[in-house]
């Protein structure tokens, strides 16, 4: 029989593209993640109860993040996508376990480790880049390190997330079928600070 | 670009947002019921006033959720 | 030369750049503009006029200038440029312009971007008043953005002012590094605030790299667009000067006082030696003295009979003549003004300045809707009251652009404080003088004059806005700036109303032109618009596929091989090959880019039942079900097929078109209809990579791929589907066919995609396994009648239509369009249904939105009853022929007859059929 099945990115060939960037800009692919979308039981009113079930509290290992934010724990992180539906990701546990662990009663748990792939943004002119194409206010102030927003960056939906207070450090989680527009419009709005 | 205000995710720009028409026009009990008529102007007919209106939004950009919201359609501003 | 010592506080003498000017070579210094490095040289003509070919000159010192369009041939081709706006560079190649330019012939491969920027307060104008503005919001911790168009702060500041008691250009300098310091203030000069839309929404075009010239770093965008989010407006856009409409006042050497004023101070130069004056206002008294005082001599004419005080001293002491109750009635001259005409006598001069007093730049504020209201003491209109609430939000005028003309009013302004009143002669409002009205040149630019205007009324036109569009005045590059408030001011006179009943015409985004390439920005080439692909892609590259656009997918259509006899394969015999190779051994494809979702919930049965119009939630897990589903008006929407997971969870598939749509449709009635419902959707598209393995010998390679699943036709029936591990990977194998072939479809995590088609085609190798691509998928479904929803149908179709009455449930009560489908419309038998055509000539394939007709040698006089038209149609490896599937009144009815599809000239006759042409019995299905 052939080799085992590797799993294989939709950034898997940009690596030298990546690296030919300068220090000021740097993108990185992150490696597989499981991702599991979490949904909470409605309550009946349209409206859904608050909070993350005990369930995904657990499995993050710390307290659920509010509207527009992300936690990082120890064992997985939960992003905030709506408000009775999180994104819980973790490199540690394997995608099936992960959506076992965290479906609640009446809720919901997908498995979407494949959906959606993650771009490290950093360095001293990222919040630029960014807002060549974010129509979102991302000063420090209003995006500090732990916000989270769904919003859209060029013309690809993503999810944004802030890892420092200086706008020099994000993740962007893109759907993979746009992860290689997404990767050839960041570079090419990184022009700028080629030396 | 005119801002909408989600409320889950607070004001953003139009373009992220879906329109879905009057809100409050409920889905007939009984369709069955309904002459041709009746069900033709549940269907097609919409109140289409100058002045404000309740409207269905969609953030489907950002959260997915649906909300309802009053605009003036003579001026564009969402009453807040 | 009228380059003048001791004057030009923005050139650099030591700078000495070249330029070319209408093929002649001349001189000019850093800081130049191509206006003022040509008035420096003499050369006051720079065009002659679009329509009546009248000399023309330099009227204005900024983009306000109606007059003096040039076309930049280097360094790169641009037309309709005002020389008072361009930077002089190194090189620069221009020519005078008559009118219309010319669009450059090569690619721009210039870069252009946009930067979104949020604040708290945006200043337009970094003169004295935006200045104060600027420095008072960020003293108070405010986010502030300060853009201006001229290339340096200052606004109309000349340097012989003083503010605080110094230097006025001083405090510009002191204040710019106060707001340098600070990290929340941004400062863009050379940059115009060109729209005002809702909720503070600016558009700003930076001009970034120009004025380099040769060093212009070729990877910083050339312009960039800034979309600016301001929770306040302050608008400090300054005044512009009004001429005062004269006989023959179109001649080059005649311009606005203001304009001459600001070339002697900016750019030293004295644009001329003999200056004739006239005005009806105070501020032409500072131009006149400052121009003498360089070395002119200089006769000012007043049409007030009073004059100002302390300008008059000023003038006394330059030794200029003042002389009131003058008004100028036409000039003289043929390439140049030679003379100025005063009642009976000829003022010899070779610059003749025109000053009617100031309109405040208020555009910003119009165009939100902010009012503009006229002001009898300017002779302009101002930002008034807003009419209602929604009007002007958060947009405050100041200085002069609020009306306030005095630098101590624009100061205070600035600062948010009240402008002191002060003490000035009344503007005399003087929109013209006497004289000829066919040569009383209104609009320069379109050659529009009193007599247009007159035309106009004469021809029953009441309103500005019917004025400006009967005669264009304001409708050129420069959109009236200068003659605008003139326009309404002749209009209002010769219809014998107020100019305040008149009002003036709306402001309109953009202030000043905006190139196409600047708002397009990074959106062209390969950013135009998303290429989505799958994580196959790169595979697909290197097999030589030849990509479709599926709305922004790019899915492979065909692989062409090379031919025998050399070259490549066209996609007819491509897809030709692919067909055969599935229906007579396998063959695979990637349909990883139809929709999938996830619905998961207690309700999902119920809900699902909702949304298709057949029953969803009797189906077992571990089975699956083909569905159609309708809008409210019963017709159809999308479809694909249904996945039951377990008791409370559905994967759905839809179609490539449909994934974002019908998901976004689903949560609509989820979410505002029956929130009721415990049910929740999740997109799983890129989730999960499908591949169809499709053909006779298909279970020979699923059998490999996964050894432990038995795919005998007993374990493994069609239309069912179960979860296994190959190497310890989740996979699911689903019987699905769209091609009437035994078929699987192979679904796993996008991640392992690769790995898995890649095995498959390892495995499949012995097999003769055969990607194809989607347009032997369409031949393949057409030979067996399955539509594709968007391309047979088109929002009018119902299930009924399409032959597909069994897939409409009778048993539920209700479901998304069941009852339109007993409105009388919809039994109609006349309404257009799917059919098979077979064109007579076997080897005749039909164009794909053909009309079909009845049978005929030949056409009725138009209009040709329509029957119908032609929705697909292909050549059939299995059928040996060509075939179409096509939309005809009547069409289920009419299966049998002959009918006539015009085809250019032609007259094709095909026959009717039902629209499944291969294998009708399902022979083939289970291998
Ligand atoms: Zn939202």
């Amino acid at each position: 029989m052939a080799e085992s099945l590797f799993r294989t990115g939709p950034l898997d060939g940009w690596a030298g593209r990546f690296a030919e960037l300068p220090d000021s800009v740097t993108i990185m692919a992150e490696p597989f993640h499981a991702m599991v979308d979490v949904r909470l039981a409605p309550d009946g009113t349209g409206r859904p109860a608050p909070g993350l079930p005990g369930s995904v509290a657990a499995a993050v290992g710390t307290t659920p993040p509010e509207p527009g934010t992300w936690t990082d724990g120890e064992q997985a992180a939960a992003i905030w996508l709506g408000p009775d539906e999180w994104l819980v990701t973790s490199p540690f546990t394997p995608p099936a376990e992960l959506e076992a662990a965290v479906r609640g009663p009446g809720g919901a748990a997908v498995d979407v480790s494949a959906q959606r792939t993650t771009i490290r943004l950093r360095g001293a002119h990222a919040r630029d880049v960014l807002e060549t194409g974010c129509a979102i206010d991302l000063h420090p102030r209003s995006f500090p390190a732990g916000a989270a927003a769904v919003t859209t960056l060029g013309q690809a939906g993503v999810v944004l997330l802030a890892l420092d207070g200086a706008g020099t450090d994000y993740r962007i989680l893109v759907r993979s079928s746009f992860a290689g527009y997404l990767a050839e419009w960041l570079i090419d709005a990184a022009t700028e600070f080629r030396t | 670009m005119q801002l909408i205000d989600c409320p889950w995710c607070g004001p953003r720009e139009e373009v992220e947002f879906h329109y879905g028409g009057e809100a409050g026009v409920a889905y007939p009990a009984d369709p069955a019921a309904l002459s041709d008529e009746e069900w033709a102007r549940f269907v097609f007919h919409r109140a289409n006033p100058k002045g404000p209106l309740a409207e269905r939004w969609s953030h489907s950009a950002g959260c997915r959720r649906w909300f309802t919201a009053v605009r003036d359609t003579a001026t564009h501003r969402f009453r807040r | 030369m009228s380059r003048v010592d001791g004057y030009g506080t923005r050139i650099d003498r030591s700078r000495t750049l070249r330029f070319t000017f209408d093929g002649r070579e001349y001189t000019g210094h850093a800081g130049d503009t191509l206006a003022s490095a040509l008035l420096a040289n003499g050369v006051h003509r720079v065009s002659t006029s679009v329509d009546l070919g009248r000399p023309r000159g330099i009227v204005a010192a900024w983009s306000e200038d109606p007059s003096g369009l040039v076309q930049v041939e280097e360094p790169f081709p641009e037309p309709m440029l005002p020389a008072t706006t361009i930077e002089l560079t190194d090189g620069l190649v221009a020519r005078g312009l008559p009118g219309r330019g010319r669009l450059a012939e090569v690619p721009d491969t210039a870069r252009y971007d946009r930067k979104h920027t949020h604040c708290d307060v945006l200043v337009v104008g970094a003169g004295p008043a935006g200045l104060l503005a600027a420095r008072t919001a960020a003293r108070r911790g405010e986010r502030v953005v300060l853009v201006d168009d001229r290339p340096a702060a200052g606004g109309s500041l000349l340097g012989t002012e003083r503010i605080c008691g110094r230097a006025a250009l001083e405090f510009v300098a002191d204040t710019l590094v106060e707001l340098h310091a600070n990290p929340d203030v941004v400062h863009l000069q050379r940059t115009t605030a060109f729209g005002h839309y809702d909720d503070g929404f600016v558009l700003a075009l930076e001009r970034r790299t120009d004025h380099l010239g040769a060093d212009a770093p070729r990877n910083v965008s050339r312009q960039r667009v800034h979309r600016i989010r301001a929770a306040r407006v302050v608008v400090a856009t300054g005044a512009h000067e009004r001429p005062i409409v004269v006989e023959d006042n179109d001649r080059p050497g005649i311009m606005l006082a203001g304009a001459a004023r600001d070339l002697l101070h900016r750019h030293g130069v004295l644009a001329g030696r003999e200056i004739v004056v006239f005005t009806s206002d105070d501020a032409a008294y500072d131009a006149a003295a400052d121009l003498a005082k360089a070395g002119a001599r200089v006769t000012l004419l007043d049409a007030r009979d009073g004059v100002p005080a302390a300008g008059a001293r000023r003038c006394a002491e330059q030794g200029v003549t003042v002389r009131t109750g003058a008004v100028v009635t036409g000039t003289r001259g043929t390439e140049h003004v030679t003379h100025a005409v005063v009642g009976g006598e000829e003022l010899p001069c070779d610059l003749l300045l025109l000053s009617g007093g100031w309109n405040p730049v208020a555009h910003l504020v119009s165009h939100i809707r902010g009012t503009l209201a006229y002001d009898p003491a300017l002779g302009a209109f101002r930002p008034g009251e807003p009419a209602d609430d929604t009007a002007g939000d958060g947009v405050t005028a100041v200085g002069a652009a609020n009306g306030t003309l005095d630098l101590a009013g624009c100061l205070a302004e600035g600062a948010g404080e009240r402008a002191q009143p002060v003490e000035r002669t009344p503007t005399k409002v003087l929109w013209r003088t006497d004289g000829d009205p066919t040569r009383q040149f209104v609009d320069l630019q379109r050659d529009a004059t009193v007599a247009d205007i007159a035309r106009a009324v004469g021809a029953g036109m009441r309103s500005v806005e019917h004025v400006k569009r009967y005669t264009t005045i304001g409708t050129a590059h420069d959109q009236g700036k200068t003659s605008g408030v003139i326009a309404s001011g002749i209009t209002a006179e010769l219809l014998g109303v107020p100019i305040e009943s008149l009002g003036t015409t709306t402001f309109r985004p953009p202030y000043t032109p905006v190139a196409f390439a600047a708002l397009a920005g990074r959106e062209r080439g390969r950013l135009f618009d998303p290429a989505r692909t799958t994580v196959l892609h790169p595979w697909h590259e290197d097999a030589g596929a030849v990509f479709e656009d599926v709305g922004q997918w790019k899915r492979p259509r065909y692989y062409p091989r090379p031919r025998e006899t050399g070259g490549i394969e066209d996609m007819d015999a491509a897809v030709l090959r692919e067909c055969a190779a599935v229906r007579g051994g396998v063959g695979i494809l990637d349909g990883s880019t139809l929709g999938k979702i996830d619905v998961q919930g207690p309700d999902a049965g119920a809900f699902l039942d909702m949304i298709y119009t057949n029953v969803m939630s009797g189906l077992k897990p571990g089975k699956v079900r083909y569905g159609v589903m309708c809008g409210l008006d019963g017709m159809v929407i999308d479809d694909g097929t249904v996945l039951r997971i377990d008791p409370e969870r559905f994967c759905v598939y839809t179609t490539t078109g449909g994934a974002a749509p019908i998901l976004d449709h689903m949560e609509e009635w989820l979410q505002t209809e029956w929130p009721h419902l415990r049910v929740h959707l999740t997109s799983v598209t890129e989730q999960w990579a499908t591949f169809p393995v499709v053909g006779p010998r298909s279970r020979d390679v699923i059998g490999a791929f996964a050894p432990d699943v038995d795919v005998s036709v007993e374990a493994f029936p069609f239309m069912s589907w179960l979860d296994t591990h190959v190497d310890g990977i989740p996979v699911r194998l689903a019987r699905i066919s769209f091609s009437g072939e035994l078929a699987w479809e192979v679904s796993v995590d996008g991640w392992h995609a690769r790995a898995v088609w890649e095995r498959l085609v390892a495995l499949g190798g012995q097999y003769g396994i055969t990607p194809y691509g989607t347009e032997t998928m369409h031949v393949l479904r057409a030979e067996k009648g399955y539509p594709i929803i968007g391309q047979d149908t088109d929002g009018t179709v119902t299930p009924q239509d399409l032959g597909m009455a069994w897939a409409v449930s009778r048993k539920k009560p209700d479901f998304l369009g069941k009852r339109s489908f007993s409105r009388s419309s919809n039994l109609d038998p006349l309404r257009k249904q799917l059919v098979g055509l077979l064109p007579l000539d076997p080897d005749l394939k039909l164009p794909e939105g053909a009309q079909v007709v009845e049978l005929t040698d030949a056409l009725p006089p138009p209009p040709v009853p329509m029957l119908g038209h032609v929705t697909s149609s292909y050549r059939s490896a299995a059928l040996g022929r060509t075939f179409a599937l096509a939309l005809v009144k009547g069409g289920h009815a009419r299966i049998g007859e002959r009918l006539t599809v015009p085809v250019g000239g032609a007259l094709v006759p095909v026959e009717v059929t039902g629209s499944v042409l291969v294998d009708p019995e399902g022979t083939r299905r289970d291998g």
